[in-house]
């Protein structure tokens, strides 16, 4: 039996910067994972129906146009609705640290800012995965 | 908390769904029971295989073969297979970025699988994926595979019915006239027919079909048009086929058909033809026949999945160890070798 982690790649909000995205999913699949990129300007609802569908083990999100305080609580609270409660969610891009313990009650697992070394977020995501 | 049984995805039941495909693609020995018991049904839906190289708009063309088969009312399931790395076994799965704008349509189910080590163009599950598909309800379930160069055609396998995409500027009339992909066609599509070239591309495809059953027909090494056909049917040539109408022999070719994905252009032309060819095959016998085929190719895959596995369980392992030792010093040869293997592996139980 060969168990892949599989990742949700996407952009929620308005912003078209998706170098950070990805850079990423690039990062993930080398260290062989397998990512589904959903591109840019995707609406919660599209993320948590893909995310179903794609039977994905982490959503990773990124943003940079300052909406994460209202669109990351939304997938969250989306799964929740759904009775998903298996699925890892993290984000990054441009968030302010202020706003990191909002998310984080809110269900984000952890926020990795510019800079966060791809290592960091690939070791976060394979000992906090959810399911076995 | 279980999240799939037959019955949760018989149902509709879309994270059931979803789970018991991942469990086929990794393998998993829950998938099993579901899948048994959700074979006891015949199977309805129709399926689709596109295929074509890497950038000729494969996923754009499903996106709006998606939204034209929903304007007619019908459900679609979509299996978009893109490659694994060969180094790491990760993958960037990239096809649903088109297709997004269906995302939260509750009559699509769209599913990007890794080709993980498979090099026909689908990974050794989607066979399964497309009866999980079925089971769940779809009347429509396409599949898309990777980028393909010459000789990857596993989806003729498991399609009712292959559209092969090209685009203009790939090469010339050789390029068709080659064995593997150019073969599998049931429906050619040229796409980016708003490009320089596409007239062309459509000819070049349509000769090479034309001689190719004119070869077929009266081992004539031309074009097979109205005329050349008829004067060979005077003549007798085309043994036992004296009774072909020409007309309805050419008309029985593959379609070529223009598309421009960007736009639609083209698409609902190519799902008439699409669902004219599962007809006519339906009719004729060969899709029960495809079918058939198909099946065999599946259950031979998972009986030499098992032996595959068995290599690894001991005592074969440790077996294969000490004799690719003995091969690799000049001891033993590998035809003594593979015998001694094979003998190990009859008395070792193969798994459920």
């Amino acid at each position: 039996m060969d168990r892949k982690i599989r990742v949700l790649v996407a952009k929620p909000g308005l912003d078209g910067h998706d170098r950070g995205a990805k850079v990423i999913a690039r990062a993930l699949r080398d260290d062989g994972m397998e990512v589904i990129y959903t591109g840019l300007r995707q609406t919660p609802e599209q993320i948590v129906q893909a995310a179903m569908q794609e039977d994905v083990d982490v959503i990773a999100m990124s943003l940079l146009s300052g909406a994460h305080n209202h669109l990351f609580p939304r997938v969250t609270e989306l799964l929740a609705e759904k009775g998903i409660g298996d699925v890892l969610v993290i984000g990054g891009g441009v968030i302010p640290e202020d706003d990191i313990p909002f998310l984080k009650s809110k269900g984000i697992a952890a926020v990795f800012g510019p800079g966060t070394p791809t290592k960091t977020t690939i070791e976060f995501i394979r000992n906090n995965l959810k399911r076995k | 908390m279980e999240t799939c049984s037959a019955a949760g995805v018989a149902g509709g039941d879309v994270r059931a769904l979803a789970r018991l495909i991942t469990w086929l693609e990794n393998g998993d020995p829950q998938a099993v029971p579901v899948m048994r018991a959700l074979a006891a049904r015949p199977r309805r839906a129709q399926v689709i295989g596109v295929t074509g190289p890497p950038g000729s708009g494969k996923s754009t063309l499903v996106d709006k073969l998606i939204a034209e088969a929903r304007k007619r009312g019908a459900r679609v399931g979509v299996l978009a297979v893109d490659p694994s790395s060969p180094f790491t076994g990760g993958a960037i799965l990239g096809d649903r970025l088109r297709m997004q704008g269906h995302a939260t349509d509750e009559g699509v189910y769209i599913r990007s699988l890794a080709s993980r080590g498979r090099l026909g163009g689908v990974s050794a599950a989607t066979q399964a994926c497309v009866r999980a598909l079925d089971a769940a309800g779809y009347d429509y379930i396409l599949v898309e595979t990777v980028g393909v160069g010459q000789s990857e055609v596993d989806v003729v396998r498991i399609a009712d019915t292959v559209i092969l995409v090209a685009v203009p500027g790939l090469g010339d009339d050789i390029q068709v006239i080659k064995a593997g992909i150019m073969e599998i066609g049931d429906v050619f599509v040229v796409n980016k027919a708003d490009r320089d070239g596409a007239d062309r591309v459509v000819r070049e495809i349509r000769t090479m079909l034309e001689t190719a059953a004119a070869l077929k027909f009266g081992a004539m090494p031309e074009r097979a048009t109205v005329d050349t056909l008829s004067t060979h049917v005077m003549h007798g040539i085309g043994e036992g086929q004296a009774h072909v109408d020409p007309h309805a022999f050419l008309a029985d070719l593959p379609p070529v058909v223009k598309t421009v994905a960007e736009t639609g252009e083209g698409v609902p032309a190519l799902l008439d033809l699409v669902i004219a060819h599962h007809a006519k095959a339906e009719a004729s016998g060969a899709l029960a026949e495809r079918r058939l085929a198909g099946a065999r190719a599946e259950i031979k895959s998972l009986v030499s999945g098992r032996i595959d596995a068995a290599l690894s369980e001991e005592p074969a392992a440790g077996r294969e160890a000490s004799l690719a030792r003995a091969v690799a010093d000049g001891t033993m040869d590998v035809y003594g070798a593979a015998h001694e293997l094979l003998a190990v592996l009859k008395a070792q139980p193969l798994g459920r």
